[in-house]
């Protein structure tokens, strides 16, 4: 018996170190810093304004944005990115067995994440808020939040800051996606939608739900948006360098607006490198 | 090196995992004891309906079952399962779910069950009059229940693993603690394996305790 659990165990260890080989791809050639022609960048591909892959193949949104203008900086051009998916589970493996040169994807920074991966930036800093429905006038200030019902996606730091900080008292619904959410926020099954108000301000200005919903504009935490590379490597500075050069020549002001202007969002002025807010 | 399991509530989240289960358990062996008498029921609507239900129910992925439960049923219809805060209507949706998912899987086991009855034993029973329920519950069931114990225990095995997919509408199972530890912890494989851990610790007894039960009762013929 005790020999069947080893094996059983094991086998589920080995599957588990499959599974995650699979899903890094097997383009290793003709990539890395200046020497090769391809640069590859890891992105959300299902977040509205900030990484979205498009039905027909292309890729918009801030963070696509940013990216574009780092790598142009690095010396790529547009036709040499090579897209990838990072899920927020996976971005730290990414980086370390180098599938990708570096992640721009909702990325923020923490202490647990900074021991793993090094960041440039922040590049962008958003707060958690809530997303109500226009006409809803109840929700003045955080507190007003202890006796609705409110939605996020399940296991995010946004749900887990609902619980246990911002409104314990609340009944709080997670669902896999945000767009569930919305569905429920339509219905008014649900209140408010919570979670990075750049996120946010994504879905409430896509076509279908424009001038539906509101932000509130509480700022109940702070989210430094960061762009994680390998840990050690020598990126960092020269991605900080191109970020630093993308505010100053106002190219990131201009799609701050494009990408968040339809839904009220008033971002915060561009970060300065290395200034996290905590 | 296992100092991430700080802070974190694992015995609840597995806890909750197991009561899922259980009660999906009982309620898919009920609802798929019944299916089964559909059908092989004598009256044709009655067989028409289990066959129509099996084969629906188990061909839709589970995850489009319990994401129904709640967009559909809960926030479309306001079937809110007698409960007005969202854990215990998720819990209740998600067992409302499972239970109908896993009947169907159920009932073909039992059915399988029932064709190893030969069916003299039907015909004797029929002969001496008793009535189509009577020789179901009182002669074939019986015997079909002792010779499905292993493959049951595989469709519990596999109801224990399918409690997962309720993260999908918030239940605060084992699955939904693990995206929340990943969020933070930056640790994916020694999470992921602690996790698969507990997913073994929870199935294998089950199997090895139903196996042994399997062999104690079946029908030597």
């Amino acid at each position: 018996m005790k020999v069947r659990k080893v094996t059983a165990a094991a086998s589920v260890l080995l599957a588990l170190s499959l599974t995650a080989t699979a899903c890094g791809g097997d383009d290793k050639d003709d990539k890395g810093s200046g020497g090769g022609k391809k640069i590859t960048i890891g992105i959300k591909f299902d977040q509205p304004g900030l990484g979205q892959k498009t039905p027909d193949g292309k890729y918009e949104g801030f963070d696509v944005d940013v990216a574009t203008y780092v790598a142009k900086e690095l010396g790529y051009k547009e036709g040499d990115i090579e897209w990838k998916e990072a899920k927020s589970a996976d971005r730290e493996t990414m980086l370390q067995r180098g599938d990708v040169d570096f992640i721009a994807a909702t990325y923020s920074i923490t202490p647990e994440r900074e021991e793993k991966v090094d960041f440039a930036g922040p590049y962008l800093l958003a707060h958690q808020d809530i997303l109500v429905r226009a006409d809803d006038k109840s929700i003045k200030s955080p507190k007003d939040l202890n006796n609705k019902k409110l939605c996020s996606v399940a296991g995010s730091t946004s749900a887990q800051n609902v619980k246990k900080k911002l409104a314990p008292k609340a009944d709080l619904q997670t669902y896999g996606g945000y767009s569930e959410c919305l569905t429920g926020l339509q219905n008014k099954v649900i209140d408010a939608l919570t979670t990075d108000d750049s996120i946010l301000a994504g879905y409430a200005a896509q076509k279908e739900f424009e001038g539906k919903f509101k932000l509130a504009g509480f700022k109940m935490t702070n989210e430094n948006y960061g762009i994680g590379v390998k840990k050690g490597s020598d990126l960092k500075k020269k991605i900080n360098d191109a970020l630093t050069k993308m505010v100053k020549d106002k190219a990131w002001d201009e799609t701050v607006k494009k990408h968040f202007g339809p839904a009220n969002y008033k971002n915060e002025p561009a970060p300065q490198i290395g200034d996290i807010v905590k | 090196m296992f100092d991430f399991l700080e802070g974190y509530d694992l015995w609840a989240a597995f806890w909750t995992t197991v009561k899922l289960t259980a009660l999906s358990a009982v309620g898919s062996l009920i609802w798929g004891t019944l299916l089964a008498g559909m059908r092989v029921s004598p009256v044709p609507l009655m067989r028409g309906f289990g066959t129509a239900y099996v084969n629906v129910v188990r061909n839709i992925p589970l995850t489009v079952i319990i994401v129904f439960t709640s967009l559909g049923l809960f926030q479309t219809l306001n079937i809110n399962m007698g409960a007005d805060d969202f854990t215990t209507i998720n819990f209740r949706l998600a067992v409302f779910g499972l239970t109908a998912y896993t009947a169907a899987f159920v009932c073909e086991a039992l059915r399988s069950g029932i064709n190893t009855v030969p069916v003299g034993q039907a015909e004797a029973a029929r002969a001496i009059g008793l009535s189509f329920t009577q020789v179901l519950t009182l002669v074939i069931l019986p015997q079909a229940f002792r010779s499905v114990v292993g493959p049951l225990a595989n469709v519990l095995i596999a109801l224990t693993k399918n409690t997962t997919v309720a993260a999908a509408i918030g239940v605060t199972e084992a699955a939904l603690l693990m995206r929340e530890m990943i969020e933070n912890e930056a640790q994916l494989i020694l999470i992921g394996a602690v996790f698969a851990f507990g997913y073994i610790c929870l199935t294998l007894p089950t199997g090895l305790i139903l196996g042994w039960v399997s062999k104690k009762v079946a029908v030597k013929r």
